[in-house]
């Protein structure tokens, strides 16, 4: 990335970890201390990266690659949340009905099932969009409480693990589960992740498809300009592969994290990957950057809560200050080209 | 279904809706000036903890001007990135209640502790209107209820005056229509989009607080569960008009408080599926109702 592009992400970060800091001597804990906590938390040792920073990272570049392709057309899915967990009920199901079928066979199957289910549960904020005029910022919201109320009827009703405990599913055949590094929780996602992101990279920069979603972004003025653009159909497509992919993420995690269905199956990496996006410039190569720092972040909350009793939800703070920081040095960037600054 | 039963389900409607429609009113606000605010969800949520803190200090009125303060600086924070600076205003809205999700959990357990004990706070008592209150059915249902719910009905007639019989109210719909037209008629189209967006995040301060000294009685992390964002859906379907947001906010009570009457009815059905059909309807209704009324033309444009 150029310097005019990772100088506001750095500066968003350092006042990030500026407002940590500044609430951390407010609420009486020494910063030197929880920083200390943090830094450990994510970068302490190999486990922490290759069982924290990196399994945490494979969800957040998937759905924030997802977000992107949404974003990139000018559609707001701010629903990612929603449709991870459909492909995870999806991929969850799937999981369970693959014994003996051979591994690649079955992750492909479950995979694919994660993605259709993606795709399916966005398809009414399109329908709604495209037919009616509905506004996918709000449908596509609204959408992640319904998937939440789903996912907790699945675990106490049909996807109930058989001795009828708890609310999660049993686990899922062995053959659809993603390989994993010997020793370490890291597996094969963070390849599928990184494919994803080359191909998108590849799209974006190489292919018309890609120049009419861009153009389709930039507003009805630019896609008339670029010529012939059916812009409703560039929305819907975008939001549906977009939905396909936060879907494939919720699959991923099933399928080589969790085994499981189970309520809190995402700690809200629908709405951190919005971060994610933004934050890379929906750039897909940037995705995978901005998706391990938020990783990182996240693991560091995790050690700043064991380690020094600071609550890990902290880092949502962290994460809007960042977004806000991104946000205003663009806006103002975007105003001095245009020369109304 | 017999009387008691539909009283009390009517009653917990009004209840329900109170937090919604608080909400709804002042994102009307904003949205009348040509703003979409979806930091409401923040800005309430914040109200919620404020009203919690401020109850637990000095009674629910403390809670409720808490709440109201509160609220209102989120707004203003809101403003300055999204009015002022001129930033996106969804992906700022999002960021503002991504913040204060992060904020309010943070908050709540440093005061309150982790363990999430059952908090019991000192809340606003129901104060039945003499008179009113006797009418059969609706007289419970609307009349025996608390203080802010009052505060409601006031506001509704009194944000109907503020918006169509006033200058000011001339001058922010006009902000909200023509940004070029009003600002040749003299209007500073910034100024007066913040003095709305702060006025409408008192209300949703006021609604979270709301939520938790007339409704539940103690705080949780993200105990709106979205609330914020329905006010925004009310909003549509209320056309932007006082009056029928109110309507539309008290669809909504009635939609939430459906579960509570199902559940005690049917019991083999998921209790899920009633918590689902607050946001089904919602979707429903913005399908149907979209279209008929149009929208203040600067309505989220950059």
């Amino acid at each position: 990335m150029r310097a005019e592009r990772t100088l506001p992400l750095i500066s968003a970060v350092a006042a990030g970890i500026a407002v940590l800091a500044l609430t951390l001597v407010a609420t009486g804990h020494d910063p030197v201390v929880a920083l200390g906590a943090m830094w450990r938390g994510a970068f302490g040792s190999w486990d922490t990266i290759l069982s924290a920073v990196l399994p945490r990272s494979i969800p957040l570049i998937v759905i924030g690659l997802g977000i992107g392709l949404a974003f990139r057309a000018g559609a707001l899915n701010i629903g990612a949340e929603g449709q991870f967990y459909a492909g995870a009920i999806a991929a969850t199901w799937a999981g369970l009905h693959l014994n003996g079928w051979p591994a690649p066979l079955a992750i492909a199957a479950l995979l694919t099932t994660s993605i259709l289910a993606g795709v399916l549960w966005v398809a009414v904020p399109v329908l709604l969009r495209v037919r009616f005029g509905v506004l996918e910022v709000i449908s596509t919201l609204l959408l992640n409480f319904v998937a939440d109320a789903l996912v907790s009827w699945m675990v106490q009703g049909p996807l109930q693990e058989a001795k009828r405990i708890y609310p999660q599913s049993d686990p899922i055949a062995a053959s659809a589960r993603l390989p994993q590094v010997p020793g370490t929780r890291l597996h094969l996602g963070l390849l599928l992740a990184i494919g994803l992101a080359v191909v998108l990279w590849v799209i974006y920069r190489r292919t018309l498809w890609g120049f009419q979603l861009r153009a389709t972004g930039a507003g009805p003025l630019a896609a008339g300009i670029a010529g012939r653009i059916d812009t409703k159909k560039m929305l819907a497509t975008a939001l549906l592969l977009s939905g396909g992919i936060a879907g494939l993420a919720g699959g991923i995690e099933v399928s080589g994290v969790s085994y499981a269905l189970f309520q809190s199956l995402s700690p809200g990496y629908g709405f951190t990957g919005i971060a994610v996006a933004l934050l890379a410039r929906l750039d897909p190569l940037g995705t995978i950057a901005t998706g391990l720092l938020f990783a990182a972040l996240e693991a560091g909350a995790g050690g700043l809560q064991r380690e020094a009793g600071v609550p890990a939800v902290l880092v949502y703070l962290i994460e809007a200050v960042i977004i806000i920081v991104v946000l205003l040095s663009d806006t103002i960037a975007r105003r001095r080209s245009h020369g109304r600054f | 279904m017999d009387a008691d039963l539909l009283v009390s389900f009517l009653t917990s409607a009004v209840r329900v809706a109170t937090p919604l429609l608080l909400a709804a009113l002042g994102e009307t606000l904003a949205e009348r000036g040509g703003v979409i605010n979806l930091g409401i969800e923040g800005a309430m949520l914040a109200g919620a903890l404020a009203g919690a803190i401020g109850s637990t200090v000095g009674g629910p009125w403390a809670g409720t001007l808490a709440a109201a303060l509160t609220g209102a600086m989120l707004s203003l924070g809101f403003g300055l990135i999204a009015v002022a600076a001129g930033a996106n205003q969804i992906i700022s809205g999002t960021a503002i209640t991504l913040g204060a999700v992060g904020a309010t959990g943070a908050i709540y357990r440093e005061v309150y502790g982790s363990a999430g004990v059952g908090l019991s706070l000192p809340t606003f008592p129901v104060i039945p209107i003499p008179g009113l209150a006797r009418i059969p059915l609706l007289g419970p249902a609307l009349f025996e209820q608390s203080i802010l719910t009052y505060l409601g009905y006031v506001a509704v007639p009194a944000l109907w005056f503020l918006l169509f019989r006033t200058r000011w109210g001339l001058a922010l719909r006009a902000a909200g229509e023509s940004v070029e037209a009003a600002t040749a008629a003299g209007v500073r189209v910034k100024r007066i989009r913040i003095v709305a967006l702060v006025l409408g995040g008192m209300f949703a301060g006021v609604a979270g607080a709301s939520l938790v000294l007339a409704q539940v009685g103690t705080f949780a992390e993200k105990m709106t569960a979205g609330r914020g964002f329905m006010a925004v859906a009310i909003v549509v379907l209320g056309g932007w008009r006082p009056g029928r947001v109110a309507g539309a906010a008290l669809f909504f009570g009635a939609a939430m408080a459906l579960q509570f009457l199902f559940q005690s009815i049917v019991s083999n059905l998921p209790y899920q599926l009633f918590l689902m059909l607050p946001y089904l309807l919602t979707l429903l209704v913005l399908a149907g109702g979209v279209g008929r009324v149009r929208s203040p033309a600067e309505l989220g444009r950059e």
